[in-house]
């Protein structure tokens, strides 16, 4: 097992390479000038300009920009962002946490209502609360979460007044007070990011689960007199999870994803609301260093996926 | 089966036991119809088709046609769908948009089963190029896909736009970059079908008779993938779509001048607790054309599945 994760790792050492390389290589060969906003002060004489060019070493050759960026990069430099002159990590760094607050709830949430979702729809399959949860999971996925992120607002923030709709991410929580501001402000921004991943995962849940109920080790414990609730729980639910499991960790990486629209509807100063501000502004630090940190979550998941489903399931072998 | 084949002789019988062949298509065709929210999601999405082709040629008003005085207005018998900041009819401008919102998720999920299809064969088939394929595979799958999006269609769209002039420019550009970075799915589903497919029978037989390898995956193993890659393509379409509404909602999809729904949404939204129904309905219609592809791809999935009958 360690020798299949050290290699895994080894695999995906030049993944991310060539990952960077591509990021780096779209920055670099987009017409658009990164310079463009941060000179297009007329106050900037033109030779300015060009020494500020000089200076931050936009003049070489992008191929040995990228050497030089993936060197420092290594060293978990990020170099410094055009705009906030501050360094690309401690900008990040402020935002992750926002993120991680808003995201990481929300799939928590996303994933403890799905389960018991799904395995009751497997079980009572075709009753009235199959066909609601279904209906409900079809809807998840194919309705925008932008849409799904307004409607809230109209509702519960334009009509009723209950909720705010701006993200306050200065808010300290001290008392009691603060921490029902804290439960307020981030109910609509999870309850759209969970909505839509309950839907995908219950709806796998289902599937696994009605793989599952008709094989013979489940007539198998039944024939031998267990009771329905330990059948279900202990061998339907255990089997049938190992595949939800990794759908879980493999979904993580996308959630970050889907957050940019979250966060840029409810003004939740997260790492994608960053990234989409950054993009607007060709801070070209900062979009890149985010594109890898994506990037370095998806390949991670990858791995963490393929090692759990092994530790899972004791009938994958390694070689 | 078997009851079939024999002929009843001497018993006149009432019941007509053979019954006519029916081809794959015909009776996932006869499946398909039995799937009462998949016919729902097939109608309402032929309904929303009609809507966006014919609607804008029998609808009394023009997309672009200003009106201060009628700016932000609900609902009403002469603007069904209410009017926008600048007073123009939403109904028209929700017509025209879904004409193209449709067209990206159409154009963009053939460009993802081509480049699917091809790999996924090509990987397959020729067990030399399987490894370095697949890491290909790989690595597109460890690509950031929405992050990534936005940078490229940010980077490239000006000069796509001098290029191609506004509309065709984003159009190729949003198609190409979501076609690029979604085939990964069907490259993998095709190639595992191909490598089970090319060890049986028939494709020994029709390598025995001198059939050529083209030959062998057009016309023998690709005919045997076609029904799973249907179903990815049907939900790929509605995928597209929102991919493509979400990069219009976050600014970066198609330009002002060009209508489509995300992008109303995206000018909706500041002017949301004040016209609701600006944002609402062509929210509702992206919603709608989602749900139904969706049921239709379940009720292909189930329609074209063997084994169940």
């Amino acid at each position: 097992m360690s020798r299949y994760i050290l290699r895994r790792l080894l695999i995906a050492v030049p993944t991310l390479i060539v990952i960077s390389f591509v990021v780096f290589a779209i920055l670099a060969l987009a017409p658009t000038d990164p310079m463009a906003s941060f000179g297009a002060d007329p106050r900037v004489p033109p030779e300015v300009r060009e020494r500020i060019r000089e200076s931050l070493g936009l003049n070489d050759p992008w191929p040995l920009r990228y050497v030089k960026w993936l060197t420092s990069v290594a060293r978990l430099d990020f170099g410094y962002s055009f705009m906030s002159r501050g360094p690309v990590m401690d900008l990040v760094g402020q935002r992750l946490p926002n993120t991680l607050a808003v995201v990481g709830v929300a799939y928590v949430i996303g994933v403890l209502l799905a389960v018991p979702i799904g395995m009751v729809s497997a079980i009572k399959r075709y009753s009235v609360f199959d066909h609601l949860a279904t209906t409900f999971a079809f809807m998840g996925f194919s309705v925008p979460t932008f849409f799904t992120g307004l409607l809230l607002i109209i509702i519960f923030s334009v009509k009723l007044h209950w909720l705010p709709f701006i993200y306050d991410s200065t808010l300290k929580i001290t008392s009691l007070s603060t921490l029902g501001d804290q439960v307020r402000q981030s109910i609509m921004p999870i309850t759209v990011l969970a909505l839509f991943d309950t839907a995908a995962i219950a709806r796998y849940t289902r599937s696994e689960m009605l793989e599952h109920l008709p094989l013979d080790y489940v007539r198998t414990a039944r024939a031998k007199g267990l009771r329905e609730r330990f059948v279900v729980l202990r061998h339907v639910l255990r089997n049938s999870l190992i595949p939800v499991v990794t759908l879980v960790a493999l979904g993580i990486p996308a959630v970050f994803g889907g957050a940019i629209v979250t966060e840029q509807i409810f003004r939740v100063p997260g790492i994608g609301e960053l990234l989409v501000r950054s993009i607007g502004q060709g801070d070209t630090p900062v979009v890149a260093a985010i594109l890898l940190i994506f990037a370095v979550l998806v390949v991670l998941f990858n791995l963490i996926a393929d090692v759990l489903y092994g530790v899972l399931d004791p009938r994958i072998r390694y070689t | 089966m078997a009851a079939t084949d024999i002929k009843i002789t001497g018993i006149p019988s009432r019941v007509e036991l053979q019954r006519p062949a029916r081809s794959l298509w015909k009776d996932a065709w006869f499946q398909f119809r039995r799937h009462k929210l998949a016919m729902a999601g097939l109608v309402t999405f032929l309904f929303l088709m009609v809507f966006t082709l014919v609607g804008p040629l029998v609808y009394h008003t023009v997309v672009n046609d200003i009106d201060f005085t009628m700016s932000l207005k609900g609902p009403s018998p002469e603007h069904p769908f209410g009017t926008d900041d600048l007073g123009r009819d939403i109904l028209a401008r929700a017509m025209i948009g879904g004409r193209i919102s449709i067209a990206v998720g159409i154009t963009a999920v053939l460009i993802a089963i081509t480049l699917g299809l091809f790999v996924g064969a090509i990987a397959g088939y020729f067990a030399k190029l399987d490894s370095p394929l697949m890491r290909l595979t790989d690595l597109f799958l460890s690509l950031p896909i929405l992050p990534l999006l936005l940078v490229i269609v940010y980077l490239f769209r000006d000069t796509l736009r001098a290029a191609f002039g506004p509309e065709l420019g984003i159009f190729l550009m949003i198609v190409g970059v979501i076609g690029v970075l979604n085939w990964m799915p069907v490259a993998r589903l095709v190639r595992a079908s191909f490598l089970s497919l090319k060890q049986k029978e028939f494709v020994e037989a029709a390598r025995s008779v001198g059939d050529t390898d083209s030959r062998i995956i057009l016309k023998h193993i690709i005919p045997n993938v076609l029904s799973p890659v249907l179903v990815a393509a049907t939900i790929g379409v509605g995928g597209a779509i929102l991919t493509e509404s979400t990069l219009s909602f976050l600014g970066l999809g198609f330009p002002s001048d060009v209508t489509t729904w995300g992008r109303l949404l995206y000018d909706a939204k500041d002017y949301i607790d004040i016209a609701p129904h600006w944002a609402f309905f062509p929210g509702m219609l992206i919603f709608l054309t989602v749900l139904s592809i969706n049921y239709v791809g379940d009720g292909l999935r189930d329609a074209l599945d063997p084994r169940k009958g």
